[in-house]
């Protein structure tokens, strides 16, 4: 990664992600007409943490119209009103493409992790890598650690529970898939996080496993730094406390939810059971009769198309709609850990603040530094967190509004696939009716 | 409410409304199940308005509760402009007494299919609904039924013409002596006992046997589908009242939002109107179970009647048998040669022949007895022919109107499913509006 004087980038063009040479297999050569550089850093001169950033010359309008022309994120950000729009947006991120790979020591899954961008902090504009889900947990806690006062999003649960679930079934593998192409779209989205030199080695380097054997290490380290210090927290501003007993209800509420969508899909499961021999008994009356053949036929018919209408809407809602649940439970857990680490540094402020006070007053040393740190720290701390939380508020807004529209519609799509079959059945027997009727009068 | 045009055999159409009320529907069922214009409905309205209930002392003389039906007639002429149409007459009924009415017709038209009365107790019950006689909604399909039974009986060409039925339409209190009077009683119990026996019929005619096949059959299948619907009914009702949780939890949460406050709110509103739908959807649905249930009980009607011919078919073999063997006795006493198997042959062989004039009256009393047995033998041919002329017209009447009948149900079944699904799409749509609000 060069920081400095901004280079050319080649354009993206149109090219689909696959047709692209992986960056450090191919010759290093830019894959077509280069166009001008544009990163939108004008907007931001520095970051909440103060971390500078290189600005350079404003967008150009070919490569404006270039990053429009990357599908898959285009539409998140047409539905998205509360991220940044598109022309802020300059990192791109895909999760997709699951392999499984078998070797002698192990089988797992592998993930294509896409990237586009036009940021400097990245040498080339496309990046395809593939990635396993220890090397996002890698990519996580390396996150936790290098920005402690941040709020890093959750990752799908890294063990299976439920001893029936196959790991490699294509439903816990798409299921899993989606939770972490979301988990990367809203690093890459955080205005901080996603300068983190991780995330840059996630989404470029060929080979991350040499990295990772230094990463835990280092983690137990500084793991033992947290929990070393022991200081107690006086008073926690009201905000805080606010937001803490915010999340108490919130978890509490979702874990509701996530019952009752779950005894929901139970019921339906087993009406779908009971629905399923309903449909045969009509199918066995059919051989006994001679006239009313074809409405017996027919009501069977459409008994068994909303047996797969419902059964669509179940697949649907175990799918999408309950992992979505549980991953924001695992963003609350996430945030109340956040909230327990400013506490703690708020603690450790006021703790050697008291005993510098009282130092001071003793033999009238300085303020010492360590004491001013900590007060920088806190500041920090309860700024970038406040900015996290009302982002979260935010993201937690229209993340919600979409699911519950989602399950909205799913059920929607349930009632008029059964309707559309019913009333063509109706039209089936009234067209019959009126042929009868003629051929009477005839 | 039966209107009667005479002469005019229109049936008002179901299909293509959907969106018809339950009464409504109800009472287009009934319209489209009866044909009109036939014998006594050209002349009088029927109709089982009402019930109530009444105490009274049973026969052990105990206070029992039981419930009355309101029948009301009216002669069936139009009104004139500005005039008040006629009082109906009107007289109480209670489900025995239909019963001893049905149990006449059985025994005098053992040729006819005789039209079932609703239940006696609930059956078929899906958890919720109530198997209590006494409970409103159980009473109400009760009366329906009931006026059902009438108006198929009123509009049967021979049962309508009926004393007793028109007695038991007309007169409160002689009625049960009329009955009796008949002296139908005795016939019941020998046909409990036909239609319980055991007998092996040679030559059955055909088609019957078939008919009864086919009873058994639709027996067995709507049986099947109403035990399967019940399970049905009970499952899609949990469904529907879990999603009532969803109410709560949508309004306790909106207590912690702000901008996303109102939105859950009102959404939450929309998942009890939800849940609070189901009531309503099986409870129309249970008419489509009370249209498969007459046709259910039917099946016992048919089957009776085909036992029926059996009976008489094998009496009438019986008969001939009997007289075959009959002749053979005569011939051999004639000729003297011996071929079949008499006591008297026997015992004469053994303890000598008889003397001429023994043997001459007996041939005499053979005679006597085969002469006789012809004359029985031609009127139960003729009464067997009878019998499977009328029964067969009308087995093919029935035919008929159970094809009419149960197409009608079906569809009616399938308008029912359009209007609940309608119901879906708008409270989740609603739920949508308020969630895109959020």
């Amino acid at each position: 990664m060069s920081v400095g004087a901004p280079r050319g980038l080649a354009s993206s063009g149109q090219k689909p992600i696959a047709e692209i040479l992986h960056p450090l297999s191919a010759a290093e050569e830019p894959l077509s007409v280069s166009v001008t550089v544009n990163v939108e850093g004008d907007k931001e001169a520095g970051l909440t943490n103060g971390t500078p950033v290189e600005t350079s010359s404003p967008a150009s309008t070919s490569s404006l119209f270039n990053r429009l022309q990357l599908d898959d994120d285009l539409e998140a950000d047409v539905r998205d009103p509360y991220t940044e729009s598109t022309e802020t947006r300059d990192l791109f991120v895909t999760v997709d493409d699951p392999k499984k790979h078998v070797s002698t020591m192990e089988t797992y899954i592998t993930y294509r992790v896409s990237t586009k961008t036009t940021r400097v902090e990245f040498d080339l504009p496309e990046y395809c890598v593939r990635r396993r889900y220890q090397d996002f947990d890698w990519l996580r806690i390396k996150l936790e650690d290098s920005q402690p006062t941040h709020l890093i999003p959750p990752l799908p649960e890294k063990f299976v529970m439920k001893g029936v679930v196959d790991r490699f079934s294509e439903e816990f593998v798409e299921t899993r898939m989606k939770a972490l192409d979301k988990f990367l779209k809203r690093v890459a989205d955080h205005p901080v996080l996603s300068f983190n030199p991780h995330l840059n080695a996630f989404l470029t380097a060929k080979d991350l496993n040499k990295r990772q054997g230094l990463a835990l290490l280092t983690k137990v380290g500084e793991s033992v730094k947290h929990v070393a210090g022991g200081y107690k927290l006086r008073a926690r501003p009201a905000e805080f406390c606010a937001m803490g007993e915010y999340l108490d209800t919130f978890n509490q509420k979702l874990g509701t939810i996530d019952r009752i969508a779950q005894r929901i899909l139970k019921e339906q499961s087993e009406y779908l059971t009971e629905l399923r021999e309903y449909g045969t008994v009509y199918s066995s009356w059919v051989g006994s009769e001679e006239e009313l053949r074809r409405p017996l036929e027919g009501v069977a018919g459409c008994v068994t198309t909303c047996c797969g209408a419902l059964e669509d809407l179940g697949e649907n809602m175990s799918q999408d709609f309950l992992p979505v649940l549980r991953e924001y439970v695992l963003y609350i857990e996430s945030m109340k850990n956040v909230l327990r680490k400013r506490d703690q540094s708020q603690a450790e402020y006021e703790g050697r603040l008291e005993a510098a006070i009282l130092r001071k007053q003793e033999d009238r040393t300085p303020m010492p530094l360590e004491v001013e740190k900590c007060q920088d720290k806190v500041e920090c701390f309860n700024a970038d967190l406040k900015a996290d939380w009302e982002r979260w508020q935010s993201n937690k807004r229209q993340d919600f509004k979409q699911l519950l529209t989602g399950m909205a519609d799913k059920n929607i799509n349930n009632y008029e696939k059964c309707q559309a079959s019913w009333e063509s059945l109706i039209t089936l027997l009234q067209d019959k009716q009126t042929e009868d009727k003629m051929s009477e009068t005839n | 409410m039966m209107m009667a045009d005479s002469g005019s055999n229109e049936e008002v159409a179901v299909i293509g409304n959907t969106d018809i009320t339950s009464t409504e529907s109800e009472n287009n069922i009934i319209n489209t199940m009866v044909e009109r214009g036939t014998p006594l409905l050209r002349k009088m309205e029927i109709n089982v308005a009402e019930a109530e209930k009444r105490t009274g002392k049973n026969t052990v003389n105990m206070q029992e509760t039981y419930t009355v039906y309101l029948i009301e007639i009216r002669p069936a002429e139009t009104v004139p402009e500005g005039g008040t149409p006629a009082t109906p007459d009107a007289l109480w009924r209670r489900y025995s007494e239909f019963e001893l009415l049905r149990t006449f017709l059985l025994v005098t038209y053992p040729y006819i299919i005789i039209p079932p009365l609703p239940e006696k107790r609930a059956e078929f019950v899906w958890h919720k609904l109530s198997a209590d006689n006494l409970d409103p909604d159980f009473v109400e399909r009760r009366r329906v039924g009931l006026e059902n039974f009438l108006l198929r009986v009123a509009s049967h060409l021979v049962l309508s013409n009926d004393k007793i039925f028109f007695l038991f339409l007309t007169e409160e209190k002689g009625w049960r002596e009329a009955v009796l009077e008949t002296g139908f009683q005795d016939k019941v119990d020998s046909r409990l006992k036909s239609l319980s026996a055991m007998f092996r019929v040679k030559n059955p005619d055909k088609r019957f046997t078939e008919m009864k096949h086919y009873s058994d059959e639709l027996n067995t299948v709507i049986s099947q589908l109403l035990r399967v619907r019940a399970k049905v009914a009970d499952r899609l009702y949990g469904v529907y009242k879990v999603h009532g949780n969803y109410g709560r939890v949508f309004s306790e949460w909106s207590a912690i939002e702000k901008e996303m406050g109102d939105g859950l709110q009102s959404a939450g509103h929309h998942m009890d109107t939800y849940a609070a739908s189901i009531d309503d959807i099986l409870e129309e649905e249970e008419h489509y179970a009370d249209q498969l249930k007459e046709y259910l009980f039917y099946t016992d009607a048919v089957r009776s009647v085909c036992r029926k011919h059996e009976l008489i078919q094998y009496e009438l073999e019986t008969l001939a048998q009997d007289l075959v063997y009959k002749k053979q006795q005569k011939e051999e006493l004639a000729t003297g040669t011996v071929r079949v198997f008499s006591l008297k042959g026997m015992t004469s062989k053994l303890f000598g022949t008889e003397s001429q004039e023994q043997r001459e009256s007996r041939l005499a009393a053979l005679e006597q007895s085969i002469r006789e047995g012809e004359e029985t033998l031609k009127e139960k041919n003729t009464e067997c022919q009878q019998f499977v002329g009328t029964a067969w017209e009308d087995i093919e009447r029935f035919k008929e109107q159970k094809d009419k009948d149960l197409r009608e149900a079906l569809i009616s079944y399938a308008i029912m499913q359009i209007s609940m699904c309608k119901k879906g799409i708008q409270v989740w749509s609603n739920a949508k509006e308020c969630f895109n609000k959020m």
